[in-house]
């Protein structure tokens, strides 16, 4: 029978590189249900086993979405055997996690890694001593250098027998044993010492399964903490890492001299320092940007759009199949839109396959966590996290990669956030629109530019405020109790990928959408209502939209002239789109980029505190389809992404809204019913910005607690 | 009662108590801040917050408003 494997460790114990190095190829990437948590499987060929690849976690408590995902499927979905990857080089903490799973009576092995950095410092492990007191197989290996690989498939494939528990204190096992009578028969039995366990730490799952006896159980709870003078959960855990030290002791002799300093302590001394910290921050971030935006990523992007696209597979393409007579609309079609689409998630592939790798490597350095480090006090008061530096500078190039650099902050509502937030600052698609309105209203000033990246940084900051008090994201906790892993070399397979499993996912999960998107809005703008193929935009079906929406943008200045709407439509492309729209709008085939042939005709159409708005506008509405697939990748749902977009479309108004209407008072001195509501909303917006709970959140709260 | 956010850089200490509750609580014993352990303060962020400990024969940092909770002696 085909045995399943679960794999469980801490994060950084080299989980990821033992996992690629039992399954090989085979495996598969999904998500665990209702949580944007990466669901890995593959197989191990030898002995016909699927291996579960767990999230990376300290503990079974439930928390955590990554624990709570971890300690269901070692509950309910019952897996033959749980691998237990244990970094030698810091057995204590990790073996706490063990001393959890062996509670819950699966069959356990356990792989005990990084032996090669063990063995050159000159500790030594008795491992079969090890494996006596647990109870269970305990297997030497070095996954990066695939050491003992061999032994430990071996091991899973015999292994069989129950493991023993560790034990805590005499009184411990004494409360222990009778809450575990009042729990038999309503659990299944292997996994009663793990219930017993969690109720004495008064875990609202066990209290569950306890039920009508929970009264007779708390009595027993309380006697004990009584006795031992301390609360059941603090007693448990010292209890755990108590036994553990004597275990670890028993069995561990360290070569290390007291006191020395390791490589690892002395690259950190520098890197975390008080005056060099920062400094070498800026320098690293700059080097990522540099070569993932810049250059190398930069070409690569450049190359596939401009040449790859535009000059071989577009033209190969049509000609192709204008040479064997094909419909003239099909191949409007298939160039048009499906190839369109098709670019437009390809193109960013380059950008983000080496931003990824860069990535990758920080992480696996041990660097991603002092960054989180260095950076926490600045960000953390805007609800995000000190690692959404590296996203929001990303996002300065592309929003794309930006949004999905934000995968590597651990707490899900910095993620949310910092993903919400990643495209107010202005990519690098949106500086020909800041090229376009400086030319034509502002005499090309640099202060437009500034402006710009002010106005993006201030919307991200604000709404960091803003939406760390939104209903579903205020409950989630902001913790920084977090490991500082040492330094160490990133193994280069495990670093590609890793990076590549990560484009790929991009491409499967926001590929389809913006292909669709890029479709639909082709197929608006190339046909008119009787579906005929149109030679003029303004005759299609997407210039009558943008002229029947178009009131909607009055107040902010430019709604009269419906051009303006179309271009922020086809702007949902890609921004750098409302320009080419223009040109096309307004009878030039082809625009520079910059726009400058139709300078004078825009700002002939409306008031320069007009087009600021429409810049702002631009800036901070729903970014294009490419970012908005890449953010419902990491927001997880549909209705999230919707709600996302729906509040930057929000914010986008009301910023344009006060821009204009109050730059109007102040310019022209025209004063209207627009110019009232613009001061509303200026005062709501600072309402919900100063006001502690402005969505009656906790209010309904502590309502229903007094219910 | 002295709380690990006023232990000074290269000091060693024994927690005491943990004065917190719910998931900081749990995250705070789990990483093996206990009763009882001990547990020497590395530094400071560059930015004066968070702090860097070293626990349990690993590095951990936690925010001073994390390490206020922790009752030491």
């Amino acid at each position: 029978m085909r045995k399943t494997i679960a794999l469980a460790g801490n994060p950084n114990c080299g989980k990821t590189t033992l996992f690629n190095q039992l399954t090989g190829s085979s495996q598969k990437v999904g998500n665990w249900p209702g949580v944007t948590i990466d669901r890995k499987e593959g197989e191990i060929k030898k002995i016909d086993a699927i291996v579960v690849d767990l999230p990376g976690i300290y503990s079974l408590s439930p928390y955590s979405p990554e624990e709570i995902v971890s300690r269901d499927y070692l509950l309910y979905d019952n897996p033959d055997l749980v691998v237990n990857i244990v970094d030698a080089t810091n057995m204590e903490r990790n073996l706490y996690l063990t001393s959890q799973i062996l509670d819950m009576g699966i069959p356990t092995v356990i792989a005990l890694n990084m032996m090669d950095a063990v063995e050159k410092e000159g500790t030594e492990i008795d491992i079969e001593g090890m494996s006596r007191l647990l109870g269970c197989k305990v297997v030497g290996i070095s996954a990066l250098r695939g050491d003992g690989i061999d032994e430990l498939i071996e091991a899973i494939d015999s292994a069989e027998e129950k493991p023993n528990p560790i034990a805590l204190s005499n009184n411990s096992e004494k409360v222990i044993r009778q809450i575990s009578e009042v729990l038999r028969g309503t659990v299944p039995d292997e996994r009663l010492r793990w219930y017993a366990v969690k109720a004495l730490e008064r875990d609202s799952l066990a209290i569950e399964k306890i039920g009508d006896s929970w009264n007779q159980v708390s009595e027993f709870i309380e006697a004990y903490e009584k006795a031992e003078d301390d609360d059941s959960d603090s007693i448990v855990a010292s209890e755990r890492y108590e036994a553990i030290g004597k275990t670890v002791s028993s069995v561990l002799k360290s070569g290390r001299t007291p006191g020395e300093y390791t490589i690892s302590d002395k690259i950190d001394k520098i890197v975390t320092n008080k005056w060099l910290g920062l400094p070498i921050f800026a320098g690293i971030m700059f080097i990522v940007y540099y070569i993932s935006i810049t250059t190398i990523g930069g070409w690569g992007t450049d190359w596939v759009n401009d040449v790859f696209f535009a000059e071989m597979v577009i033209p190969g393409t049509e000609s192709y199949l204008e040479s064997i007579n094909v419909d003239p609309l099909l191949v409007a079609f298939v160039v048009d839109g499906l190839l369109a689409g098709v670019g437009a998630v390809l193109g960013f592939l380059p950008q983000m396959a080496v931003l990824f790798l860069l990535l990758v490597i920080l992480e696996d350095s041990g660097y991603m966590a002092r960054i989180a480090f260095i950076m926490d006090r600045v960000f953390r008061k805007f609800g995000l996290s000190g690692k959404s530096f590296i996203p929001l500078l990303i996002g300065t190039g592309c929003g794309v990669p930006g949004i999905m650099a934000s995968r590597t902050i651990e707490s899900e509502r910095d993620r949310k956030i910092t993903a919400m937030t990643t495209t107010f600052v202005p990519c690098s698609a949106k500086l020909p629109i800041i090229a376009l309105i400086a030319g034509a209203w502002f005499d090309k000033s640099a202060l437009i530019a500034l402006a710009s990246y002010f106005i993006g940084i201030l919307a991200v900051l604000i709404s960091g405020i803003i939406l760390k008090k939104w209903p579903s994201l205020t409950g989630l906790p902001s913790e920084f109790i977090m490991e500082l892993p040492p330094y160490r070399t990133p193994g280069p397979v495990a670093v590609i990928k890793s990076a590549l499993s990560r484009v790929w996912s991009f491409v499967r999960k926001a590929g389809t959408f913006i292909m669709l998107a890029c479709g639909i809005v082709w197929f608006l703008s190339a046909f008119d209502w009787s579906l005929a193929l149109v030679d003029d935009i303004n005759d299609s079906m997407l210039a009558n939209l943008g002229n029947a929406v178009t009131w909607i943008f009055i107040p902010l200045g430019w709604g009269s002239e419906w051009q303006f709407t179309v271009g922020t439509i086809t702007g949902l492309l890609a921004k750098e789109n409302v320009i080419g729209t223009f040109g096309v709008l307004f009878g030039y085939a082809d625009v520079a980029e910059t726009g400058v042939e139709i300078w004078s005709i825009i700002a002939s159409m409306v008031t320069p505190i007009a087009g600021f708005s429409f810049l702002v506008f631009n800036l901070l509405c729903a970014p294009c389809f490419a970012a908005i697939g890449a953010m419902r990748r990491e927001l997880g749902t549909w209705k999230a992404t919707g709600a996302a977009v729906l509040y930057q479309t929000t914010l986008a108004y009301s910023v344009s809204l006060i821009i204009y209407q109050i730059g109007t008072l102040l310019i022209y001195g025209t004063f209207g019913i627009w110019t009232a509501i613009s001061v509303l909303v200026a005062m709501t917006m600072a309402y919900v910005l100063i006001s502690k709970d402005p969505f009656g959140q906790y209010r309904k709260q502590s309502a229903e607690v007094t219910i | 009662m002295l709380t690990l956010k006023d232990v000074p850089s290269g000091e060693t200490v024994t927690v005491v108590k943990i004065n917190a509750e719910g998931s900081m609580r749990r995250r705070i014993m789990d990483m093996g801040i206990t009763k009882g352990s001990t547990v020497l303060v590395r530094k400071v962020a560059p930015l004066g917050d968070p702090m860097e400990v070293y626990v349990r024969g690993y590095e951990l940092s936690l925010r001073k408003s994390e390490a206020e909770a922790i009752d030491v002696e």
